[in-house]
């Protein structure tokens, strides 16, 4: 059934922490570890030890270069999966009813049988969040790792995502955002979690926290020579070494 | 994105298929004899069932079909093809009364124009409707597809057709009139994609990732070497390279050739023929403006690579 549910009781997902993601794709590499025995078929690769391996992967992680105007450039590490949107496009698109949003917790999932690999619901997604499976020739996302979540027969510190299992920074954190007092809303609340492109009205549920701001030294000249000749060292041999070596400018 | 040969044949082949069906239920005057009203039936059906057959050999599992009829509340693709199938069933029946009385019931002929333009649109819909490629979210591209399918239609009309004159006007005027309206809309179709960008929605790499707040967002390492299911479908790049000459083949064989074919019936009286070579070449137009439509579309994904 491809019409959207017009609430759902809970609202799982994830928060992402771009001020604390190091980019060691560890989410990547259990995501598709868990994916390719669990939920649906396989996460197939084609050529995996050949020129040109391909294949499809859950989540994906991008590095950018972000740029102020008037600082030094950072890098940002991006992990990308689907953001389980309560508006999503990949489900009312879809034309069997494969794709479908559950109402009890609004977990987008494919109903693996029923796809007929079309590819309209990967080209509704603006995130790129769907990728066709290159030898089941059927649609695979993100299934927020309901066969772990739910798992009785697992731990349970292990019922939460590969992805949020694994990560060795606590990038990574699941949970239910239709609790205002869940740590993932508290955590989207303090840090002003925002929405990737919130104007193609997707309203996705995962949230990204915002990198920190950076503490910036006064200078902000950045190894110039006028930022150079500014600087100086009053204590110490340190202090008595710039006096010296400053008063040979005078016999200059 | 990727040009998928199957989309295009079906788009552009259904397409016509459909806009001959309506010029038929419009009461466009045909030859009478049963055999030639089933010939002329079993052509207009049957572009738009090889269409529909070729658009199944781009599904991952052709054999789960049927499953899509199912989806009509919410999705274009499902709509299109479950009005596919009412318009074919209603034709059907049109063309079996066709054949046994000799006669073209007006009513249902009329019903089967309004459901075969309507079954364009939804074609139309399934693209149009994606917000995330600006350049086929808008009216237009339903427009294109409609006048397209009714030019097609038109030409194939005045092929088979026994009348020499329709809305007063000689049916090669017609059809080159039709022709002309149906590029210059495309002309402004392409006008409006040129520079749409992403300028609808204003999305950039600085809302894609939500950094645009901090300064300028450049993507630094892609999150893989290669290639992936994204990139192959959603980056299509070989198209962009010889947008300009394509675009000049397919106004050349589309408008200019078959253009000059109608031209040629009008004077010399032959408009079987004729127009019969103008529909071919505005075919063979029709698929370089439809794999440009497919391979020149830039798709919202891409802003993160």
């Amino acid at each position: 059934m491809t019409m959207l549910p017009q609430t759902t009781q809970k609202k799982l997902g994830l928060v992402i922490d771009l001020d604390i993601c190091v980019g060691c794709h560890a989410c990547a590499v259990n995501c598709k570890e868990w994916n390719t025995g669990g939920y649906g078929a396989a996460l197939s690769d084609t050529e995996p030890y050949g020129d040109s391996p391909t294949g499809a992967w859950l989540n994906r992680i991008h590095t950018y270069e972000v740029t102020p105007e008037d600082a030094p450039a950072s890098i940002v590490h991006f992990p990308k999966s689907c953001l389980h949107c309560d508006d999503a496009p990949c489900v009312t698109v879809c034309p069997t009813g494969a794709s479908y949003k559950r109402s009890e917790d609004g977990i987008v999932l494919v109903d693996e049988d029923m796809c007929i690999g079309c590819g309209l619901c990967a080209w509704s997604c603006p995130y790129g969040a769907r990728e066709m499976d290159p030898t089941e020739n059927v649609m695979k996302k993100c299934t927020l790792c309901v066969d772990r979540i739910y798992n009785e027969n697992l731990e349970e510190a292990d019922r939460v995502p590969a992805c949020v299992k694994t990560c060795p920074a606590s990038a990574r954190h699941f949970g239910d955002f239709a609790d205002p007092n869940s740590d993932v809303s508290k955590m989207v609340a303090d840090r002003g979690g925002m929405n990737l492109m919130p104007e193609m009205e997707t309203s996705p549920v995962n949230k990204y926290l915002p990198p920190r701001p950076k503490t910036r030294p006064e200078s902000t000249g950045c190894g110039s020579a006028s930022a150079a000749s500014s600087v100086v060292a009053d204590k110490g041999v340190l202090g008595w070494l710039d006096r010296a070596l400053t008063s040979l400018d005078k016999l200059g | 994105m990727h040009p998928a040969i199957s989309v295009i044949f079906f788009t552009v082949i259904s397409g016509a298929g459909f806009g001959f069906i309506a010029l038929l239920g419009l009461g466009w005057a045909m030859p009478n004899s049963a055999l030639a009203a089933f010939l002329i039936s079993l052509l207009a059906g049957g572009l738009c069932v090889i269409g529909l057959l070729s658009s199944l050999f781009h599904l991952g599992h052709p054999e789960r079909f049927w499953r899509a009829f199912s989806q009509w509340r919410s999705s274009w693709l499902s709509r299109e093809g479950v009005l596919s199938v009412l318009t074919l069933t209603l034709f059907a029946i049109y063309a079996l009364i066709w054949m046994a009385t000799g006669e073209r019931i007006g009513v249902l002929g009329f019903i089967i124009a309004v459901l075969s333009i309507i079954t364009i649109y939804a074609t139309s819909m399934i693209y149009a409707s994606l917000k995330t490629v600006p350049s086929w979210h808008n009216v237009l591209t339903s427009i294109c597809y409609v006048a397209f399918g009714l030019a097609s239609g038109i030409v194939l009309a005045a092929t088979f057709g026994t009348a020499s004159y329709v809305l007063g006007m000689s049916v090669s005027v017609l059809a080159g009139l039709a022709l002309v309206a149906a590029w210059g809309l495309k002309l402004l179709w392409w006008r409006r994609a040129d520079g749409v960008g992403f300028s609808d929605t204003g999305s950039d790499t600085g809302t894609a990732t939500g950094l645009g707040h901090l300064g300028k967002v450049k993507l630094f390492e892609k999150p893989h070497s290669g290639e992936n299911y994204l990139t192959k479908e959603m980056m299509h790049q070989i198209g962009r390279k010889h947008a300009k000459k394509l675009r000049a083949i397919s106004v050349g064989l589309g408008l200019i050739v078959p253009f000059i074919f109608a031209a040629l019936a009008f004077v010399t009286g032959a408009y079987g023929p004729f127009m019969f070579l103008a529909f071919l070449s505005m075919l063979a137009g029709l698929f370089a403006e439809r794999w440009l439509f497919f391979a020149e579309a830039k798709h919202a994904v891409s802003l993160y690579y």
